[in-house]
C-alpha cells in the first residue's frame, strides 16, 4: 500500500448552498474515479471535515465527469451574512479537502 | 431563424472586473452580452437605497459600464441582456435610456422586465394561502414577516424571450436566474418552446457554465500554476446551436485557459444533486452532459436531457436578522499565538466586567495564518506573526457596538507586538438573512416595457 495526497492526482472546487457547502472533486481517469468513488465515502469525507462541518455529509455521483459531489450540512457558522466565519462561503473547502491522504494499492 | 449564437458573460457577480465585458466587445466577435449583478444580498441592500431614494435600487454599475462600451456595442449589432435592474428596473431604464441618448445611440430599444418583486404583494399572497415556509426549516414567514426587507421571484427564459422579441437591443431585468440571462435569448433567437425541455436544460447549463464569468476560464482553478495570461483572462462565450450543442470558448489572445478541467470545475460549482438541477424553466440532468475539448480553448457539451420544472418559482426574501461586528488586528511574534490568544480573552472579559457578555455561538475567534480556513485538517503551526480576527453578533446593535470599542485598546494595555490596527472601531452592521421560499406559478406575471432612444 502507498499513500497519496487527493491533490496530486484529483481537482476540486467548493462554494456555498444554504448553510453548507458543495464540494465538488473531480479526476481525469477511470481508474482514478473508481479509486476516488470506493474511497472517498461519506463517513470519510465527514471525519476529514470533523473541524468544520457540523452536520452531515450527503454524496451525489456524476459518472460523466469523473466527479463526485458532496454536500457538507452546518460547515459555514450559519451561512451568508449570518456566519461570523472568514470562510462564510465555503470557498476553501475545495482545496482542504485535496489535503486527504488514502492508501492506494 | 439564426443557426449560431455567441453569448458572452461578461460579469459574475457585482464587482467584478469592469474589463471583462469591455474586452468581450472590443476584443472579438459576440452576438450577446450577459452580464449578473445579483446575489441574495444584494436585493436587500437595493432596497434599502430605493427606501431613502425613489430613483436608486438597481445595479450603477451596469450604468458605468454601458458608459464605457456604447456606442461601441450598440454599432456592432451586440445585444445585452442584464439583470441590473434590482428592485427598480424602471429607474434603471431611466439612466440607460438618458446615457444612450448622451451617447448618440438613436434607436436603440431599452426593455424592462417587472413583475418579479413581490415585496407589495406579500401580506396579499400570504392571505390567498401561500404560506411561503423556509425550504431550509419550514418555518412560517408570518415568524418575521415584520422584518422583511425584499422578496423577489427568480424569473426564467421566457420572460428574457418575451423582451427581445420586443424589440428590445438591451434587457433589464430585476431577480432573472443567471442561468437565464444566456437562456433567455436561446430560447428567443433558435425559436424554441417553452417545452423544449432538452434544449433548455442544455441552455441552462450553459447558462451555469458561464455565469460566474472567469470561473470557467481559469479562474480559481486547482490547476492555476500551469495557467497563464492572469491580467488579460478572457470572459466566457457560448457558442450554440439550435440542436442545444454547445461550445463554450474565449476571444483568441486573451489569458486564461477553456478545457475539460475549466468547464468540470464550473460544472460542480454551487452544485446539490446533478441528475436534479431545478430552475424555473426545465430540471437540468448535469449527468447526461457529454464533455470533450474540441480544439486549443474550445469545450463542446452535447447529449443534455432534461425535464418539466416544478409548478413553483423559488422566491428569495431577505430579512433583518441582528447585527455583527468583526474586527482584525496583527499580533507579531514572538509566541504570536499565546498573546493573540490572551487579546482575545482580554476583549471578552473586559466586556463582561462592564456587563457586557455573548454566547459562545454569538462569538468568533480566528487566528489567521494558523490553518483556520482548514482547521482540524492542516498541522496547527507557530507562525512568526497572526492576524487576530474576532467578532460577535447580537440582537441588540448596542451590545455589538460597544464590543467594537474594546478592540483598539489592546495596543497599550495588551501583551506587546500587536499593530496594524488601520481600520478603527469596528461598527455593527445589520445581518442581512435568506430566506428562500416556493410560491404557485399561477400567482406571478411578469410584463416588459420598451423604450426607443
Amino acid at each position: 500500500m502507498a499513500r497519496r495526497k487527493l491533490s496530486e492526482f484529483a481537482e476540486a472546487r467548493s462554494g456555498d448552498k444554504g448553510d453548507g457547502s458543495n464540494v465538488g472533486v473531480f479526476v481525469r481517469t477511470q481508474a482514478d474515479y473508481d479509486l476516488i468513488r470506493r474511497v472517498l465515502t461519506s463517513e470519510r469525507v465527514k471525519r476529514h471535515f470533523a473541524g468544520i462541518c457540523k452536520g452531515e455529509v450527503e454524496r451525489y455521483e456524476a459518472p460523466n465527469l469523473l466527479a463526485l459531489n458532496f454536500i457538507l450540512h452546518d460547515s459555514l457558522g450559519g451561512g451568508g451574512s449570518e456566519s461570523l466565519r472568514t470562510d462564510a462561503q465555503g470557498k476553501t473547502h475545495g482545496m482542504a479537502l485535496l489535503q486527504m491522504e488514502i492508501d492506494v494499492p | 431563424m439564426r443557426d449560431r449564437l455567441l453569448i458572452a458573460n461578461g460579469q459574475g457577480f457585482w464587482g467584478d472586473s469592469i474589463l471583462g465585458p469591455v474586452r468581450l466587445v472590443r476584443e472579438g466577435p459576440i452576438d450577446y452580452l450577459a452580464l449578473d449583478y445579483l446575489a441574495e444580498v444584494t436585493m436587500s441592500i437595493m432596497q434599502k437605497l430605493k427606501s431613502r431614494n425613489p430613483q436608486a435600487g438597481y445595479a450603477t454599475d451596469f450604468v458605468k459600464l454601458l458608459d464605457r462600451i456604447l456606442p461601441e456595442a450598440h454599432d456592432k449589432g451586440i445585444k445585452i441582456v442584464a439583470n441590473a435592474g434590482g428592485v427598480n428596473p424602471r429607474a434603471c431604464l431611466g439612466a440607460v435610456v438618458d446615457l444612450a441618448r448622451k451617447k448618440g445611440c438613436k434607436g436603440l430599444k431599452v426593455g424592462i422586465i417587472e413583475g418579479d418583486d413581490v415585496l407589495p404583494r406579500l401580506d396579499e399572497l400570504l392571505a390567498s394561502g401561500e404560506p411561503l415556509r423556509n425550504m431550509d426549516d419550514g418555518r412560517s414567514l408570518s415568524t418575521i414577516r415584520q422584518r422583511i426587507l425584499s422578496a423577489n421571484v427568480y424569473i426564467g427564459a421566457p420572460a428574457v424571450a418575451q423582451c427581445l422579441a420586443a424589440g428590445a437591443d438591451i434587457v433589464i431585468g430585476g431577480r432573472i436566474t443567471d442561468p437565464a440571462l444566456v437562456s433567455g435569448p436561446l430560447l428567443f433567437e433558435f425559436g424554441w418552446t417553452t417545452t423544449d425541455y432538452d434544449r433548455l436544460a442544455a441552455a441552462t447549463i450553459a447558462g451555469h457554465i458561464v455565469e460566474c464569468g472567469a470561473q470557467c476560464t481559469g479562474g480559481n482553478s486547482t490547476r492555476w500554476q500551469s495557467i497563464g495570461g492572469w491580467a488579460n483572462i478572457g470572459y466566457p462565450i457560448v457558442d450554440a446551436r439550435p440542436d442545444g450543442t454547445f461550445w463554450i470558448t474565449k476571444h483568441a489572445g486573451t489569458g486564461g485557459v477553456v478545457d475539460r478541467s475549466s468547464i468540470v470545475h464550473q460544472l460542480l460549482y454551487e452544485m446539490g444533486d446533478p441528475r436534479r438541477y431545478l430552475g424555473p424553466d426545465c430540471t437540468a440532468d448535469f449527468t447526461s452532459a457529454i464533455v470533450t475539448e474540441d480544439g486549443t480553448d474550445r469545450v463542446k457539451v452535447s447529449g443534455v436531457k432534461g425535464g418539466p420544472p416544478t409548478g413553483t418559482y423559488k422566491v428569495s426574501i431577505s430579512w433583518s436578522n441582528g447585527h455583527k461586528a468583526i474586527g482584525q488586528l496583527v499580533v507579531a511574534g514572538p509566541d504570536a499565538v499565546a498573546k493573540a490568544k490572551l487579546c482575545a480573552s482580554i476583549v471578552f472579559d473586559r466586556l463582561a466586567l462592564d456587563g457586557v457578555t455573548f454566547a459562545d455561538d454569538q462569538k468568533t475567534v480566528e487566528l489567521l495564518g494558523t490553518g483556520v480556513c482548514h482547521a482540524g485538517i492542516v498541522a496547527p503551526c507557530e507562525p512568526p506573526e497572526v492576524v487576530l480576527r474576532i467578532g460577535v453578533k447580537d440582537p441588540d446593535q448596542k451590545k455589538v457596538d460597544r464590543f467594537g470599542m474594546e478592540i483598539v485598546p489592546l495596543v497599550t494595555s495588551g501583551p506587546p507586538g500587536v499593530t496594524g490596527f488601520a481600520g478603527g472601531r469596528p461598527k455593527a452592521s445589520e445581518i442581512v438573512s435568506y430566506w428562500p421560499a416556493l410560491l404557485g406559478k399561477d400567482k406571478v406575471a411578469t410584463t416588459v416595457h420598451v423604450e426607443t432612444v
